[in-house]
């Protein structure tokens, strides 16, 4: 027997699903939910979400690399803020030549997070103000570094000099041996 | 690697008051073209000795915190730990300080900023390096984006252990920093002017966006 309670985040979801093609509902709380949405119907469930439903706040806009996978997660959070509930929608685009529609017109904060993406992560969104300026890096020259197949230990190995004498425990196998130095 | 130069910093034309156009080359009229010299003590030792006295006794620091070692520096100089009382007191400007404390981790970014901020502190100037991210990186020794040696990017008169180092130890640590000058073995600023070359080199190998003057006077 599939006995479901109809939760509002539910109620919200089967309502959306009339009107696009989206993924499952993953409720994290009862006043925060994640669903897939595909990148072509991205701007019109946040318009309708926005303008409809509430959800007049976009908290975050943050990415996930799924590299196994070849893919980039983008996470759009928005908040209700009269019921109190967030609703986040994942959209997942592949890794080559990554890039998203701009909502810089939905939300003018969405051009920073935008910024932001495009320098740590490569992800172009055209059409989005000063996309292109430099955001916290500086005279960056390599691969957008919050990339998974960037090397960060690496870079810091070639970039920066390390002073001798610097050690490195395994915490469990140190305290072990400070503990219990006979091994028992 | 040549960069453009900024917008502030490319030769423009200039109307003064009086209604004259002259042209401005910031890089020039604006700064010191003369690198830093070795400063030498005096003839007599009792003078010099009577010199870093002084000095020793006149710390000011430049408020300029980095890391989160800057947060330990707030009880330090309000009335929980007073350092005021030791004779060390904190200056808004480089131009006022004498002392630059590297609180903490150093990110390429704000590196390029106490480095113009240490040239424009006058001679003689001392740096001391808070914690073990200024030491040998600390925690942030496979991070992308902060510095792991400080003194291969300026001279390093003074390190204080830990993470972070509390107050209590920043008070040890500058009576230690008055025993060196007093002793004349804070040489910093005249290790910058010898190596300069040297540090130079190390700083622009990081800083890869280089735009400003070689010496920030």
């Amino acid at each position: 027997m599939n006995l479901q309670l109809v939760t509002p985040m539910r109620d919200l979801h089967t309502r959306l699903q009339h009107l696009f093609p989206l993924g499952e509902l993953t409720e994290q709380r009862p006043d925060l939910g994640f669903v897939t949405v595909p990148a072509a119907y991205l701007r019109p469930t946040l318009l309708h979400l926005r303008d409809r439903e509430g959800y007049t706040h976009l908290v975050l806009l943050t990415a996930v690399d799924w590299l196994e996978e070849n893919l980039f997660q983008l996470t759009y959070l928005l908040s209700n803020r009269t019921t109190g509930r967030d609703i986040g929608l994942r959209v997942k685009f592949p890794r080559q030549a990554a890039h998203m529609e701009s909502i810089h017109d939905l939300w003018p904060t969405a051009a920073t997070y935008q910024r932001e993406l495009r320098e740590m992560f490569g992800i172009d969104f055209p059409g989005s103000p000063r996309l292109h300026e430099e955001f916290i890096l500086e005279g960056w020259n390599d691969i957008p570094p919050y990339r998974r197949d960037f090397d960060t230990l690496k870079y810091a190995r070639a970039n920066f000099s390390d002073r001798p004498g610097r050690e490195t425990h395994d915490p469990e196998q140190h305290m072990k041996q400070q503990l219990y130095p006979d091994g028992a | 690697m040549e960069q453009e130069l900024k917008p502030e910093l490319q030769i423009r034309k200039v109307k003064g008051p009086d209604g004259v156009e002259f042209e401005v080359e910031p890089l020039r009229d604006y700064y010191c073209e003369a690198l830093p010299t070795v400063q030498h003590g005096a003839y007599f030792k009792i003078v010099e000795d009577f010199f870093n006295w002084a000095r020793a006794e006149s710390l000011w620091i430049l408020g300029f915190g980095t890391g989160c070692g800057a947060i330990e520096m707030r009880p330090l100089m309000t009335p929980r730990f007073d350092a005021y009382r030791y004779g060390i007191q904190w200056r808004p400007t480089p131009r006022q300080a004498n002392l630059l404390v590297i609180s903490g981790y150093l990110s390429v970014k704000t590196l390029k900023r106490a480095i113009r901020a240490y040239e424009q502190m006058q001679s003689p100037k001392y740096v001391v390096g808070l914690g073990s991210c200024t030491i040998n990186g600390g925690m942030y020794w496979d991070s992308y984006n902060t510095i792991k040696r400080l003194d291969d990017y300026m001279p390093v008169d003074l390190y204080i252990v830990g993470c972070m180092p509390r107050p209590e130890a920043l008070l040890a640590g500058f009576e230690d920093l008055k025993k060196l000058i007093r002793a004349g073995k804070a040489e910093g600023a005249n290790q910058y002017a010898e190596k300069f070359e040297w540090y130079k080199s190390n700083q622009k190998r990081v800083i890869h966006d280089w735009d400003m003057p070689d010496y920030n006077w």
